[in-house]
């Protein structure tokens, strides 16, 4: 899929510049929610019009502000997949998957009717109301109706934040194999860094109604070059720097002096590393600092702790650890926090 | 008693129940069709046309009994062309009754379909269009089933309005017995010939149809309406 967008809309509160060029199948919006992610995706559906500007989705266009052209939703073969289903409550679930399938034979309607009951396992639901299913159906009614409809390109927003925890990876296992099937391009919106992972080959982050970087999911999530893009993939420690020579930096918000894998370019003004990657030894040894535990809280499978370097007035770090016995830390204990070379992350805040 | 009910002349209860049928008719698809078209509009266009629409409302009946007259009198052109092509009296004719208790009982039904249209949820009309469903299947598909409740709230106070309606109706179409005769006009005239046994009577009639009806109706729709959620 090649998707080309350069459109700009100005809300009330905040401006929409949405600009990015895709081709992978599987691209992915990450955001904060507020970041115009969602305005992104309603404006390629022709859910909204933009202000100004083009959008061209497989070389054909879709809106352009100068030659006049906004190609009407019904005709821009789109399949969106709403927050919230949006399934017709007056109609069951035979009737909803139907919906889109009009201007065809009743036979035809009727098969493919019948093929997507089965794909999508609503066998002995077809009469029944949305009202009547769980969340879990009610998605799998959503993606049959948009899959008959066999849209070229389909536009995922939010697709798990209506759904329970505890049924979610469930149903994301699903959601995977369905869509391995499909063949045409997806785009999906979220404010899970995990969805987006799992889902995506390429990314674009979004912050404030603008474009932050657009590349490959993985490579943005191993190595962001921007500083909000490690923000937005769920670095929680960034401190400004003092470049000392080509391997080694001072960061000046946490007091200590780390060594760095890549060469530190005149560019970098940040580093980030992910609270994941700080690890505890009791001996010194190289981006290592003694520590002092602020705060320190535990979720079912892992300890999370507020450090900063012991007997200083710099500013705290955060420190995750999966639980295992050993490896809890109190208050008194000392020793070393240590980082390898490899997980600073050298960031540039232009 | 049972007897003044075996010698009463029931045209008006007829007139009535006739003139409220045909009014919520009319009413019901104008008012569903302007509400339609007001939801569409811009919040500017949305304002004056609202105000027009809701001012037979709002006004004195009598206000509208008077711009009734100015169209329809034969003496006007409106009132002469309807006669002389189509040979349509509508002063002082049963015609003028169901115009009157139209006129008043429209924005009831145009108000209602209004506010449920505007509540129906604007992700089902987002997902139609992504389904390539025109806007008119839109509407008579997906917004009008949705706002059904509304819809036959709207038709319901509508067709409570129609019956009872006194203003216009005696103004537009005076108090012919056994033409233009509604039961609320019978009230009125008794009461000034100081027959209050007999106003009695006719308002119970017309209590125990307007309730009827209301909680009948409500009975329907209400076990109906159980796919489209309510708080």
């Amino acid at each position: 899929m090649m998707i080309h967008v350069d459109i700009e809309k100005d809300f009330q509160s905040f401006k929409l510049m949405s600009k990015f060029v895709g081709d992978d199948d599987r691209i992915g919006i990450l955001g904060a929610s507020g970041c115009g992610k969602s305005m992104t995706l309603k404006a390629i559906a022709g859910i909204i019009t933009p202000d100004k500007g083009r959008i061209l989705v497989n070389d054909q266009v879709y809106f352009d502000s100068e030659k006049n052209i906004n190609v009407p939703t019904q005709k821009r073969n789109i399949g969106y997949l709403f927050q919230n289903y949006a399934l017709f409550p007056t109609m069951t679930v035979e009737k909803n998957i139907a919906a889109g399938l009009g201007g065809r034979k009743p036979e035809e309607i009727k098969e493919r009717v019948a093929i997507m009951i089965k794909k999508f396992a609503l066998k002995g639901l077809e009469k029944r109301y949305p009202k009547e299913l769980s969340g879990g159906q009610q998605q799998r009614v959503a993606l049959a109706r948009i899959m008959a409809y066999e849209p070229e390109v389909l536009m995922l927003d939010e697709p798990f934040s209506a759904l329970d925890s505890f049924l979610k990876d469930n149903l994301k296992m699903e959601m995977k194999h369905l869509l391995d099937e499909y063949e045409g391009g997806m785009i999906m919106v979220s404010h899970s860094r995990d969805e987006i992972y799992e889902f995506t080959n390429q990314l674009l982050l979004m912050d404030q109604g603008c474009m932050v970087e657009l590349g490959k999911t993985r490579d943005l999530f191993a190595k962001p070059y921007r500083m909000e893009t490690a923000r937005l993939t769920g670095c929680k420690n960034i401190s400004a720097i003092t470049k000392l020579d080509e391997n080694h930096v001072y960061a000046k918000e946490w007091g200590i002096t780390l060594e760095t894998v890549d060469k530190v370019h005149n560019d970098i003004t940040h580093v980030g590393i992910r609270s994941h990657h700080i690890n505890r030894s009791e001996k010194e040894q190289i981006n290592s600092f003694l520590f002092e535990i602020l705060e320190q809280s535990e979720t079912p499978f892992e300890y999370k702790y507020i450090v900063k370097k012991s007997g200083s007035n710099h500013c705290h770090m955060w420190w995750q650890v999966p639980k295992n016995k050993e490896n809890i830390v109190t208050r008194q204990q000392g020793g070393y926090l240590h980082i390898q070379p490899e997980d600073v992350m050298l960031l540039s805040s232009k | 008693m049972l007897e003044i009910l075996k010698e009463l002349d029931y045209s008006p209860l007829l007139i009535s129940l006739k003139t409220g049928i045909a009014a919520t008719i009319v009413s019901f698809f104008v008012g569903i069709w302007l509400a339609g078209r007001v939801v569409r509009m811009s919040e500017r266009k949305k304002a004056v046309a609202d105000g027009i629409l809701t001012l037979p409302m709002v006004l004195p009946p009598t206000v509208a009994g008077f711009f009734l007259l100015l169209l329809f009198s034969r003496r006007r052109t409106i009132g002469i062309f309807l006669f002389d092509t189509f040979d349509l009296k509508i002063v002082q004719t049963w015609l003028g009754c169901v115009i009157a208790a139209t006129v008043i009982a429209l924005p009831l039904m145009y108000r209602n379909a209004r506010a449920t249209f505007e509540q129906v949820d604007s992700n089902l009309i987002f997902a139609a269009r992504t389904l390539g469903m025109s806007e008119r299947k839109i509407f008579w598909k997906v917004i009008l089933p949705t706002a059904a409740p509304g819809v036959a709230s709207g038709t319901i106070l509508t067709f409570a309005r129609a019956i009872g309606e006194y203003g216009a109706t005696s103004m537009l179409a005076g108090n012919i017995a056994g033409k233009t005769g509604t039961i609320s006009q019978k009230i009125a005239m008794v009461i000034q010939d100081g027959n209050y046994q007999l106003a009695g009577i006719w308002v119970a009639i017309i209590i125990v149809i307007s309730f009827g009806i209301v909680v009948s109706i409500n009975l329907v729709t209400g076990r109906r309406m159980k796919n489209v959620t309510r708080w």
